[in-house]
């Protein structure tokens, strides 16, 4: 089942042309790595996906709703996409627990009982239950990071989109939030993420998208792609990170 | 001629600190008030209140204060209707403190980092529960110290209102001093006792500024 559906979307800042009219499909359970090159449009393209960015053309659709003009509140599409940026962004001046609790109490309307429970669980989930009344400014990058994603976990999202999530952090703290996500994809959980850890993309992506230029340019399963990529610019790509 | 011993120097002066401060609390109060008002428009989408709100702004951060005092009491007598030197001061340092402070808290709430908005916002927030749960607890920590800060130079602001007659800190030591021609200790007492209402505000403001910083805000 097609949970996540981009067809032909164009974004431009400017005159500067970022997305050139990307098509993808994300089936439900699906984990994608998105790579490329800095400044191919990845982040771009997953702001479109939360329309913390509007597309300029094209469609998106997330379980089958059409995300255009005014067509997805806030609060709706936070019932379909999740999201973890790469500086965390975790509320200073509210304790880990709060963090978790904040959106579904006050964007759902939770009972308060209830969110509590399931904060409790989204944190035992990414390790962290003993962190519960601490504050972001006490926690490592890591612990500060899987607090995100079970910030974003709470809103129990269908898919969860993930930018350059260990881009901010320490190279030995890297490790554990990439652990939490392998551990969310094999639940099922829906991944879009972009990433610059290669080796995480090819033992946990079923798919890898390389963008180029504002453009899909080649895409396939990891083992495929990696090992025998088709285009010039991906072999360039490769031979530059790996 | 009637003799001024120190004490009676001293208790006059101090009697008269009562309207420096009593000014202050209201030009603080009230330009807290039409500040806060200030910085809502300052925020809103409407283009035409957001330009006069900056008109004000510039207006009043681009004038000395002494000139919007005299326009205002000079002002409403030429038009009038006289005020007394009280209302005029009121009213001129309560214009003057709200456009600082809407400026102070304008950059306050601009300071709060970007990313904040976006993490609200894709955890389903509009703009109402952004501001009251993630934007204006931060800005509002941040806004103590330099609002604290800024009461410092109302209290001062307030010598003022000496030269249109009204008799505070300022223009009771200007008295005292054509009375008995004492002005060194005279003017030296109200310094002091100046120094007395704005140095605990001053230590007050970088303790709150330090323990800001060790909440790790800033
Ligand atoms: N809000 C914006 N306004 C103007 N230009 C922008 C904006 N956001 C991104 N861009 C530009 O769009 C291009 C693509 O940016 P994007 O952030 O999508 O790249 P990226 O693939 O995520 O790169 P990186 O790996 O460095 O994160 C860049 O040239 C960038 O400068
Ligand atoms: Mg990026």
């Amino acid at each position: 089942m097609t949970l996540v559906y981009v067809d032909n979307v164009h974004k431009a800042f400017g005159d500067l042309e970022v997305l050139k009219g990307i098509n993808l499909s994300v089936a439900q359970g699906e984990v994608v790595a998105i790579i490329g090159r800095s400044g191919s449009g990845k982040s771009t393209l997953l702001r479109c996906l939360n329309q913390l960015e509007k597309h300029d053309s094209g469609e998106i659709t997330i379980a089958d709703k059409q995300l255009d003009a005014a067509s997805m509140s806030p609060k709706e599409l936070s019932e379909n996409v999740g999201m973890v940026f790469q500086s965390f962004n975790l509320f200073p001046h509210k304790t880990v627990g709060e963090n978790v609790c904040l959106a579904p109490l006050v964007v759902r309307g939770e009972e308060k009982a209830e969110v509590e429970k399931v904060a409790r669980e989204v944190l035992e989930k990414v390790g962290l239950s003993d962190k519960y009344d601490a504050y972001p400014a006490q926690l490592s990058g890591g612990q500060q990071q899987r607090v995100a994603i079970a910030r974003a976990l709470a809103m129990r999202p269908k898919v969860m989109l993930c930018d350059e999530v260990t881009s901010a952090l320490d190279p030995e703290l890297v490790g554990e939030v990439l652990r939490v996500l392998e551990a969310l994809a094999a639940e099922g959980m829906t991944l879009i993420l972009v990433t610059h850890e290669m080796s995480f993309a090819r033992d946990v992506a079923d798919r890898v998208v390389f963008m180029h230029q504002g453009r899909i340019h080649e895409e396939g399963a990891p083992s495929e792609l990696f090992s025998n990529p088709q285009t010039p610019e991906l072999k360039q790509f490769i031979s530059a990170v790996l | 001629m009637i003799e001024f011993t120190f004490w009676d120097i001293l208790r006059n002066l101090l009697l008269a600190t009562r309207w420096t401060i009593v000014l202050s609390l209201i030009a603080f109060v009230g330009g807290a008030t039409v500040g806060l008002l200030l910085t809502f428009m300052r925020l809103s989408s409407n283009r035409w209140l957001q330009r006069l709100t900056s008109l004000y702004v510039d207006l009043f951060q681009g004038t000395p204060l002494l000139m919007q005092l005299f326009l205002i009491f000079f002002g409403a007598a030429a038009m009038g209707h006289p005020i007394s030197a009280w209302l005029a001061a009121s009213i001129a340092l309560t214009l003057f403190t709200s456009a600082f402070l809407c400026d102070i808290w304008r950059g306050c709430l601009e300071a709060v980092a970007k990313g904040q908005w976006h993490a609200a916002r894709v955890l389903g927030m509009n703009y109402f529960q952004t501001m009251r749960h993630v934007i204006l607890p931060q800005a509002l920590r941040l806004s103590i110290p330099p609002t604290v800060g800024f009461s410092v130079q109302v209290i001062k602001g307030t010598a003022l209102a000496s030269i249109i007659g009204f008799v505070e800190l300022t223009k009771a030591g200007t008295m005292l001093n054509n009375a008995t021609f004492e002005p060194f200790t005279i003017f030296a007492l109200v310094a002091l006792l100046y120094f007395a209402l704005c140095y605990p505000l001053s230590c007050y403001a970088r303790y709150l500024e330090k323990k800001l910083y060790d909440a790790g805000l800033r």
